[in-house]
């Protein structure tokens, strides 16, 4: 049984009475207890996508076409209400940063609790002594005087560990994460990180990583899913996709990433800039940047297809050779 | 003397460009309606360290460690409470503020963010002429417009983007102008603080490789800020690594990844997440984060978060001293 499956998933926001589609052609599975990390630049659809899987794009005038299956079940056909019990009961969402997601008005354990009460119902009592275990678990320190302050008064790292916290309170079987710790500092950043994949391992829950940080979805994540300009370019399991890059786009985005002991001047870099939602070039939307760009890049969209190892990559060079 | 190398080139016995010494600035923390000193934070202490001509020297640390305190200080941004900062030869903290506006014109600053950087109500050629009015410039209108018509070009712009307001430009294009914009007086040095932050990857690569190539043309010297280590390796020739306000290290980019002697150092470059998926750090990340700047024990400033830590680091700060390859560690008990 596929854990989730998402087919061919679009948003579509009228803009000046305008269709546009900031993203399309969205493909992926991910099966039970895997991490799936969705990378791209600014701009490349990557949270839009997260916010379509759970519904959220509709709330906002999005319309949102294609197919989510959540364990066998159709998402995008069930009502709002039936929805709010998906979200953060089995679907959990960790938003982007940590330091406007809280609210500052409210000590950050009542925020755990609400939570909790409004999906495992429970009573405030019962549910203290469960947060405060969690915040424990998550190596929050005097998690009791923690759970008593608020948010202004902790640091950024201890703030990303609440908002953890409140993602995994009512024990759901998917997470998704978005850019969860591009707001920390990097040794932060190897903590919440490492528990992170501690946290999903332990209790068997499915990741799925929005990320800008090509190095953190290397050492985190099972499969990814690398974002151009609103589509996929290509999908996989991490190593092929990494290692042996298939899609132009990947293989110069991580050329771009300067690393410890690289030979000074050896930086490659893409030339251009990301078009934004309602600029997309026809054809291959990354051809215009692209160095293989030939004949029909300009014109046809390449179609997502397997090739030789199992990736699937959206590009002309490889049409034709199916596995 | 051990011989320095400069984007690879070995030079010898160059003297140095920018000397920095025993610098330090602190803020003092007021509250309560009597505004009452309650504290003061040390947001650069004691720090040392020159720059040679044509080098690139980068200063790394996390948020709030005082990189940017530190380049708002070389450029007299801000006045420090001690020590001394020379300019090829010129102690700028003693120059009167004629002398040191001559002198600015020399030294320029790249902002992190290149969407407050420019003021909005300009377009781009407004911004670019304004350091040659306050300037004085010799140059008159058409010259003036033919420069920064080159200028952009220099940067990779077209100069149709001089008639463009900020807010038309991309984020890389921005970066590019003001990039621009600092270069208008050929200044010799330039602070660059975290010019990239904000930018993508790949716009992130074109910025550097724009620097590199800056350098070489225009010979110009660098002090490059950043949070990235990846980045600083692999951009700067020597790194400075700090600390709440302290250096911790100053050591070729070349052996941070093998050779790095402060355990903050080596922690740092632990804590990078390699984009090799087989290559999984092993080491466990460092615990906790960094301690409020206010008001800071006696002894090493890393003593809270180091595994390595003795009775003597608590008690007494240590000195940074030479250790090898003409590198400096401030460190009771170096690494080796």
């Amino acid at each position: 049984m596929t854990f989730l499956e998402v087919r061919d998933l679009e948003v579509e926001f009228r803009v000046d009475k305008k269709p546009v589609k900031p993203i399309e052609g969205i493909s992926f599975e991910l099966n039970e207890k895997e991490v799936l990390g969705i990378v791209g630049e600014t701009g490349s659809g990557k949270s839009l996508t997260a916010h379509a899987i759970l519904g959220l794009s509709t709330l906002v005038g999005g319309k949102i076409g294609g197919s989510v299956k959540f364990k066998e079940r159709e998402l995008l056909s069930i009502s709002e209400n039936e929805m709010q019990s998906v979200r953060g009961d089995q679907i959990a969402f960790i938003p982007q940063n940590p330091m406007t997601s809280l609210d500052p008005v409210y000590r950050v354990g009542d925020q755990i609790v609400e939570g909790l009460i409004q999906h495992a119902k429970v009573s405030k009592r019962e549910a203290k002594p469960q947060v405060i275990k969690l915040m424990e678990r998550l190596r929050i320190p005097k998690a009791d005087r923690v759970f008593q302050q608020y948010p202004h008064q902790l640091s950024g790292g201890l703030k990303q560990r609440i908002v953890i916290a409140m993602g995994l309170c009512t024990n759901p079987q998917l997470l998704i994460a978005d850019e969860p710790t591009t707001a920390l500092d990097v040794t932060v950043q190897a903590q919440i990180m490492r528990l992170f994949s501690e946290m999903t391992r332990d209790r068997g829950i499915g990741l799925f990583l929005i990320t800008h940080d090509l190095g953190v979805i290397a050492q985190v994540c099972d499969k990814v899913a690398v974002m151009y300009a609103g589509r996929m370019v290509e999908f996989g399991n991490i190593e092929p996709v990494f290692n042996t890059p298939s899609h132009p786009y990947t293989e110069a985005l991580l050329d771009c990433i300067p690393y410890i002991g690289m030979k000074k001047g050896s930086l490659s870099a893409i030339d251009g800039n990301v078009p934004s939602a309602g600029n997309y070039p026809s054809g291959c939307r990354y051809h215009p940047r692209c160095q293989h760009s030939f004949s029909p890049c300009g014109t046809n969209v390449p179609a997502l297809n397997q090739i030789e190892g199992g990736t699937r990559v959206a590009c002309h060079l490889y049409q034709g050779k199916k596995d | 003397m051990p011989a320095t190398y400069i984007r690879g080139k070995k030079t010898d016995n160059m003297e140095n460009f920018i000397e920095v010494k025993n610098l330090s600035v602190s803020f003092d923390v007021r509250a309560g309606i009597l505004l009452r000193t309650i504290g003061t934070i040390q947001a650069v202490n004691d720090v040392s360290f020159s720059i040679k001509k044509g080098e690139i020297l980068g200063v790394v640390g996390e948020s709030g460690c005082g990189k940017s305190t530190l380049a708002r200080l070389i450029l007299r941004l801000i006045e420090p409470k001690s020590g001394s900062v020379k300019f090829d030869g010129i102690d700028i903290f003693q120059l009167s503020k004629k002398e040191l506006r001559q002198q600015r014109s020399r030294m320029a600053m790249v902002f992190q963010d290149p969407y407050s950087a420019m003021d909005p109500r300009y377009t781009i050629f407004r911004s670019l002429s304004e350091p040659f009015q306050i300037q004085n410039s010799r140059f008159k209108n058409e010259e003036r417009r033919k420069k920064i018509d080159d200028l952009l070009k220099l940067v990779g712009l077209d100069p149709q983007h001089g008639f463009a307001y900020p807010h038309e430009l991309s984020g890389g294009q921005k970066q590019r102008a003001d990039i621009a914009r600092v270069l208008t007086l050929t200044p010799p040095f330039i602070v660059l603080d975290e010019p990239t932050a904000a930018l993508d990857v790949s716009v992130q690569a074109q910025i550097i490789k724009l620097l590199e190539d800056l350098r070489e043309k225009l010979d110009l010297t660098f002090l490059f800020i950043s949070h990235d280590l990846s980045l600083v390796s692999y951009f700067c020739d020597r790194v400075i690594v700090m600390y709440l306000g302290c250096v911790a290290e100053i050591i070729s980019a070349d052996l941070i990844g093998e050779h790095a002697q402060h355990p903050y150092t080596k922690a740092l470059v632990e804590s990078i997440f390699k984009t090799k998926p087989g290559q999984k750090n092993q080491a466990p990340p460092l615990e906790g984060e960094v301690p409020s700047p206010f008001n800071l024990p006696p002894g090493c400033v890393f003593v809270s978060r180091c595994k390595y830590a003795q009775p003597i680091c608590r008690e007494q700060p240590p000195v940074l001293e030479k250790s090898a390859e003409a590198g400096r560690v401030a460190c009771h008990f170096p690494l080796s």
